[in-house]
C-alpha cells in the first residue's frame, strides 16, 4: 500500500478529529456547569443565579450548535477512506454509534428545547431536570463514541467470523465494561470538565479586569473552580489507572511514551527530558536523552504498583526477552503471517467445498488471531510507534494538568478571601490558560491515537491494512475542503462567542439564545 | 391533539423569540448542507457500497484485499 496513502488518510482523520473535539470537551464540561448553576438558584431563589445560569448557557449554547454533527464526517471517513477497517470491525463499531446517534437526537434535542425555550414556560424544577438531562445526554452520548474507540485500543466482548471476514460481538457487556472503555470514558469526559472550568475562570477573569460583572465573575469561578479541582483529582487517578492499563495491554506504547528503550527493574519515571534521535539505530527510531529528570522507581510503580517490578522496554517488546516471556515481534509476525495465509486458504478450500482443509485453516487462524495485525507488517521496527511526538505530548498534557490545578486552587482562594481585585497577574493567567486547556486535551488524543500506532486495532489490524484504495489526489482534497471547512466554522465559533462575551448577560438574563 | 399544539407552539414561539440563535441555526444549516449534501455526495461515497450490490461480495473484496496485503 502507498505509504503517502495511508499517511494523507491518517491526516485527514487526525484533523477531522481536533477539529471536532475544539467543540466536545466544552460542551460536556460546560453543561455541567450550568446545571449547578441551575441547581444553586432552584435551591436559593436568587434571580442573579438565573441571570449567571443563562449567560453561561448562551455560551453552551453557540458552541453546541456550531459543533454539532462536526463528528458525523469521521464516519463517513470511515466508510471512504477507512472501508477495510469498516467492514472488518462490523456491527462493533455500528451498535455504539447508533446507540450514540439516538441518543443525541432524542435526549438532547427534546430537553436542549426546553432547556433554552423553556425558562418562562415550564416550572423551575421541570426546567433543572431538562438542562441536567441535556448534561447527562451529552455526557452518555461521549461515551459510546469512546466505547468505540477503546475498542480499537482493547478489542474485547467479540469473535472473528472468517465466512464474512468481521468481527462479530459477542458480548455487549465486555465491549461496554472493558477495563479500557470505562478508563478511557471517565479519563475524557474529566477532561471536558477540566477544560470548561478554565474556560469559565477565564472569561469571568476577564469581566474582572474589564470591571465588569463582578458578582457574575466571582460566582462563576467559585462553581468552576471547586468543579475543575475535584474533577483535576479525579483526572489525576483515572489517569493513574490508564497508565496500568496501557502497561499491561499496551506495552510499547507505555514504553513509547517514556521512551523507555532498555527495559529495566525500579524504573524511574522521566518527569521532563528533552530527546536526541540515536543515528545509529534509525530503523528502532531510538532516542536518547540530551537531559532528564527522573522520579526514581515512579514508572515500575505507576505500571504495576510495584516499585520493584520489571517494565519492558523498546528492545525487549521488540526483540523479545524470553527471561521475562517476551516474545519477540518478529515471533508475532511470523504467527500474523500464519493466520492471514490460513484465512486465504479457509476461503479457497470452502470455495473447492474442501471441509478438511477448511478445517485445518480455521484451526490455524484461531490459534494466531491474536496476531492477526502482525501479518501486515513489513519488519518489526513498524511496530515502534513515533516516540518524540508520544513522549512530549504526555509531558505537555500532564504538565499542563498540574498548572491547571494550580489555577483552580489560586482563583479559589482568591474568590474566598476576597481578593480578585486588582490582580492583573491572576487575570491574564487566567485568560491565557483558556487555549493551554484545549491543548492539553489535544495532547491527550496524541497520546492515545499517535502512541498506538501502528494499530487501527491494537495487534489485529495496521492502519497499513484498513485503508481503502483510494488515490492519494483525492485524499489530499478533502484533506484541505476540511480543513478549509472547518476552519471557517471555527472563526466563526470564536467570533460569535467573543461577541456575546463582550455583550455581556443582558439585564435580567437572555430569555432566548 | 392539544398536547400536539402545545408542543407545536412551545416550538414556534421558541424560534420565533430566537436572538443570536437565528445566527446559529443559519451556520447549522449551511454546515449541515456542506456535510451531508457536498461532502457525502460528491467527496465521501461509501467505498464498498459504490462498488458492490450485496454483503458477500464485499466480503470477497475484503478479503482478497487483507491477504494480498502481506508484504
Amino acid at each position: 500500500m502507498d505509504a503517502s496513502l495511508v499517511d494523507w488518510s491518517r491526516g485527514q482523520f487526525a484533523l477531522t478529529a481536533i477539529y471536532h473535539w475544539f467543540f466536545v470537551p466544552l460542551t460536556l464540561g460546560l453543561s455541567f456547569i450550568v446545571a449547578f448553576m441551575e441547581t444553586l438558584y432552584v435551591r436559593t431563589g436568587d434571580e442573579q443565579w438565573k441571570r449567571i445560569t443563562k449567560f453561561w448557557m448562551t455560551l453552551f449554547g453557540i458552541n453546541f450548535a456550531i459543533g454539532v454533527a462536526t463528528g458525523i464526517i469521521l464516519e463517513f471517513e470511515f466508510g471512504t477512506n477507512w472501508s477495510n477497517y469498516s467492514w472488518f470491525v462490523g456491527d462493533i463499531f455500528g451498535a455504539p454509534l447508533a446507540i450514540e446517534g439516538i441518543l443525541a437526537f432524542f435526549m438532547e434535542s427534546t430537553f436542549i428545547a426546553v432547556m433554552f425555550f423553556g425558562w418562562n414556560k415550564v416550572g423551575k424544577k421541570f426546567h433543572l431536570v431538562s438542562t441536567w438531562l441535556v448534561a447527562i445526554g451529552a455526557n452518555l452520548s461521549a461515551l459510546w463514541i469512546l466505547v468505540a474507540n477503546a475498542w480499537m485500543q482493547y478489542p474485547a466482548g467479540m469473535h472473528f467470523n472468517p465466512d464474512t471476514a468481521r468481527n462479530e460481538m459477542i458480548n455487549f457487556w465486555e465491549v461496554l465494561f472493558s477495563p479500557v472503555a470505562i478508563n478511557k470514558f471517565l479519563h475524557t469526559v474529566q477532561s471536558g470538565y477540566v477544560l470548561a472550568s478554565v474556560f469559565v475562570i477565564g472569561i469571568s477573569a476577564w469581566y474582572l479586569l474589564k470591571k465588569r460583572e463582578d458578582l457574575l465573575a466571582k460566582r462563576s469561578i467559585l462553581v468552576a473552580g471547586v468543579f475543575g479541582l475535584v474533577m483535576s483529582l479525579f483526572i489525576i487517578l483515572t489517569g493513574d489507572h490508564s497508565a496500568r492499563l496501557m502497561a499491561k495491554y499496551q506495552p510499547v506504547k507505555f514504553a513509547a511514551m517514556e521512551n523507555l528503550y532498555e527495559g529495566r527493574t525500579n524504573a524511574p519515571l522521566v518527569a521532563f527530558g528533552m530527546l536526541r534521535q540515536d543515528k545509529t539505530m534509525e530503523d528502532h527510531k531510538k532516542e536518547d536523552f540530551v537531559f532528564k529528570i527522573e522520579i526514581p522507581n515512579f514508572l515500575s510503580y505507576m505500571a504495576f504498583l510495584d516499585a520493584n517490578a520489571y517494565v519492558p522496554g523498546i528492545k525487549d517488546l521488540i526483540h523479545g526477552n524470553p527471561g521475562r516471556n517476551i516474545i519477540s515481534t518478529t515471533e508475532k509476525i511470523e504467527k500474523g503471517k500464519l493466520a492471514v495465509n490460513a484465512l486465504k486458504e479457509y476461503k479457497a478450500a470452502k470455495k473447492e467445498g474442501n471441509a478438511l482443509n477448511a478445517d485445518g485453516a480455521l484451526s490455524i487462524l484461531r490459534t494466531n488471531f491474536s496476531y492477526f495485525g502482525y501479518g501486515f507488517l513489513k519488519d518489526e521496527h513498524e511496530a515502534i510507534p513515533p516516540i518524540k511526538l508520544t513522549f512530549y505530548s504526555f509531558r505537555i498534557m500532564v504538565g499542563l494538568g498540574f498548572l491547571f490545578v494550580l489555577l483552580f486552587i489560586i482563583s479559589l482562594w482568591l474568590v474566598l478571601k476576597n481578593k480578585t481585585e486588582n490582580k492583573k497577574w491572576f487575570y491574564y493567567t487566567a485568560i491565557f490558560t483558556i487555549p493551554l486547556a484545549y491543548l492539553a486535551t489535544q495532547m491527550g488524543w496524541v497520546v492515545a491515537e499517535v502512541g498506538r500506532q501502528p494499530w487501527i486495532i491494537q495487534d489485529i489490524m495496521p492502519t497499513s491494512a484498513a485503508v481503502s484504495k483510494l488515490t492519494t489526489g483525492s485524499v489530499q482534497v478533502t484533506f484541505v475542503l476540511f480543513a478549509i471547512t472547518f476552519t471557517i466554522l471555527l472563526i466563526a465559533e470564536i467570533k460569535i462567542m467573543l461577541k456575546q462575551i463582550n455583550k455581556g448577560p443582558k439585564e435580567g438574563g437572555i430569555t432566548h439564545v | 391533539m392539544n398536547f400536539i399544539s402545545k408542543i407545536f407552539r412551545f416550538y414556534y414561539e421558541g424560534f420565533q423569540k430566537m436572538t443570536i440563535g437565528k445566527n446559529l441555526w443559519i451556520i447549522i444549516l449551511i454546515k449541515l448542507f456542506i456535510i451531508f449534501v457536498v461532502f457525502r455526495l460528491f467527496f465521501f461515497p461509501d467505498f464498498l457500497n459504490k462498488r458492490f450490490n450485496n454483503q458477500n461480495d464485499k466480503a470477497e473484496y475484503v478479503i482478497e484485499e487483507l491477504t494480498n496485503k502481506l508484504p
